[in-house]
């Protein structure tokens, strides 16, 4: 054997095998990647495309300075933003709740038959973003708040279900046999048992999903569903563009404040 | 032997808001605002009745869904949702890699710093949805607009926990390679990319399915992609179609979801 003239010829991280199916790996991903490209600008006009920063600049100049005059007009709009969110995600928490416990494998009644049913009501309300729920729901209820409180409301379910049977499953089952074994009934079980162990968690996806919930319902006005988003609608369907900044900029307001709320209360939970 | 001393009854301390008068003023509240929101809420019930039948007609499609009528709109906004995803969360990627370790305190500084963690911040703070009309308005309709939008979301999704993630690295490792001489790219090479990069493709592909989801979504405000032709099937009340669409998007999420889970679970 020759004597090695490097250290780098001695060790190397790979096989050859691995470090080759690892290039033909990557040469896949940017074939489809080009491919994928192809296909979704085939019908794009370029024309458009270079026209953008023209019209960025145009769009721009018009937006500033923002309307402040406008703001006293926004609080009663942000006011229903406001309510959308919060009685949405009561609404979804009351119904995750049992869901949660219905998909949870130690809380479950049976796991061949109640938990799959569960997991698929999650699912499918976590696939299906609340503004298009909240497009569904405009078109059976008709436009207004409730639409947008029950598409916030189904939204939520998957989500805080979720998190929160994720948790059950978690739980120290020492603790409740502990309850179960002093001769507990199945609610007494729950009460003593489940809800100290979980309070804490539950407030914590409480709390988290309401500061989504705020960020999501400032929009869902765009299809209708009340709130500040109807004001936005409003604003661009006529142009008015320093009206449409004077509404950013509250939105990006009240999500910053919401956020910080979410923040402090789940580090006081937690 | 006397058992008197001893408490026969036991009450659960509370758990989350010890002090009484927290407890009541924080309930009186909470019941304030919610006689006060429900008050303000103006529901035509009326309506809501005869929206009730309508619903029942949806509840119908959706359990007797027509893939079939419009299935030339469905192929075509399924293609641009299913492109725009991959090649917006490609470049998202690509886009992120630098912002996410230009915004990583222990590597760079502090000006390269606040720069990458304000650009953070904008891309975070703005909806998806709201960049998207914009978008539109500045690129025309189509997915091309959709494409950016998703991409310039995913940079402020990855390089936050990206960042994040490097911040957290072992500050161990990154001294022995710097004791070796390296220089600042081979210690990114060395002693960082090792330990961000599993959670990076995890990270990466969580952010695959994010983006497929919202691209169902952007479409309704003219970026393309299967929300628009879900707009449209709902516009036209054609509830068969959107319960099928609606189905797509579930299935996919799902096998995604799932096929993510799987390789996270791979490569970790």
């Amino acid at each position: 054997m020759n004597e090695p003239q490097h250290y780098s010829q001695l060790w190397q991280w790979r096989t050859p095998r691995v470090q080759l199916l690892l290039w033909a790996g990557w040469l896949a991903l940017v074939a489809l990647f080009v491919w994928c490209w192809q296909v979704m600008t085939q019908d794009t006009i370029w024309a458009f495309v270079l026209d953008a920063p023209a019209q960025a600049a145009d769009i721009g100049s018009r937006m500033v300075p923002p309307r402040w005059g406008y703001l006293p007009e926004l609080m009663a709009p942000l006011w229903d933003t406001l309510n959308i969110a919060t009685l949405g995600t009561l609404g979804g928490v009351i119904m995750a709740v049992p869901v949660a416990f219905l998909a949870a494998r130690n809380t479950t009644p049976s796991v061949a038959l109640v938990r799959p049913v569960a997991l698929f009501i999650i699912v499918t309300s976590r696939s299906i973003n609340s503004l298009i729920w909240a497009l569904l729901l405009v078109a059976v209820i008709g436009p207004g708040l409730l639409a947008g409180i029950v598409a916030i409301a189904l939204r939520s379910i998957g989500f805080v279900a979720k998190l929160l049977y994720e948790a059950i499953e978690e739980t120290d089952a020492r603790q409740i046999e502990a309850i179960a074994a002093t001769g507990a009934g199945r609610a007494q079980v729950l009460n003593y048992a489940y809800l100290p162990q979980l309070l804490p968690a539950f407030c914590g996806i409480s709390v988290f999903r309401w500061d989504i919930n705020i960020r999501e319902s400032t929009i869902l006005g765009l299809v209708g569903a009340g709130g500040i988003g109807l004001k936005l609608q409003a604003s661009l369907n006529v142009l008015a563009w320093p009206q449409v900044t004077m509404i950013l900029l509250l939105i990006l307001g009240t999500v910053v404040i919401s956020e910080w709320v979410s923040a402090r209360i789940r580090r006081a939970i937690i | 032997m006397s058992t008197s001393n001893y408490p026969r009854h036991w009450k659960r301390p509370p758990q989350i808001i010890q002090h009484p008068g927290w407890r009541l003023g924080l309930g009186i509240a909470a019941m304030v605002y919610l006689v006060l929101a429900i008050g303000s809420l103006e529901i035509d019930w009326q309506r809501v009745s005869i929206g009730l039948e309508r619903g029942q007609r949806f509840v119908v499609g959706f359990l007797q869904p027509d893939f079939v009528s419009r299935q030339r709109d469905i192929v075509q906004g399924l293609s641009e949702s299913l492109t725009m995803t991959l090649t917006s969360t490609v470049v998202g990627i690509l886009i992120s890699i630098p912002i996410g370790i230009g915004a990583a305190r222990n590597l760079t500084p502090r000006p390269v710093y606040l720069v990458c963690r304000s650009i953070i911040a904008v891309s975070r703070s703005l909806q998806e949805i709201i960049i998207a009309i914009f978008l539109v308005a500045m690129f025309g309709f189509g997915p091309f607009a959709g494409f950016l939008t998703l991409a310039f979301a995913t940079i402020g999704f990855l390089a936050k926990l990206l960042a994040d993630d490097i911040e957290e690295a072992s500050h161990a490792q990154l001294e022995a390679i710097h004791a070796t001489g390296a220089s600042w790219w081979q210690m990114i090479n060395y002693a960082v990319e090792p330990q961000v990069l599993p959670r990076l493709i995890g990270l990466s592909l969580y952010r695959l399915d994010i983006n497929f989801r919202e691209s169902a979504v952007i479409g309704i405000v003219g970026a393309g992609g299967i929300g628009a032709t879900l707009n449209t099937a709902i516009d036209r009340y054609e509830y068969d179609s959107a319960g099928a669409i609606l189905l797509i998007i579930i299935a996919i999420v799902m096998v995604s979801e799932y096929t993510s889970g799987l390789v996270r679970k791979w490569v970790q």
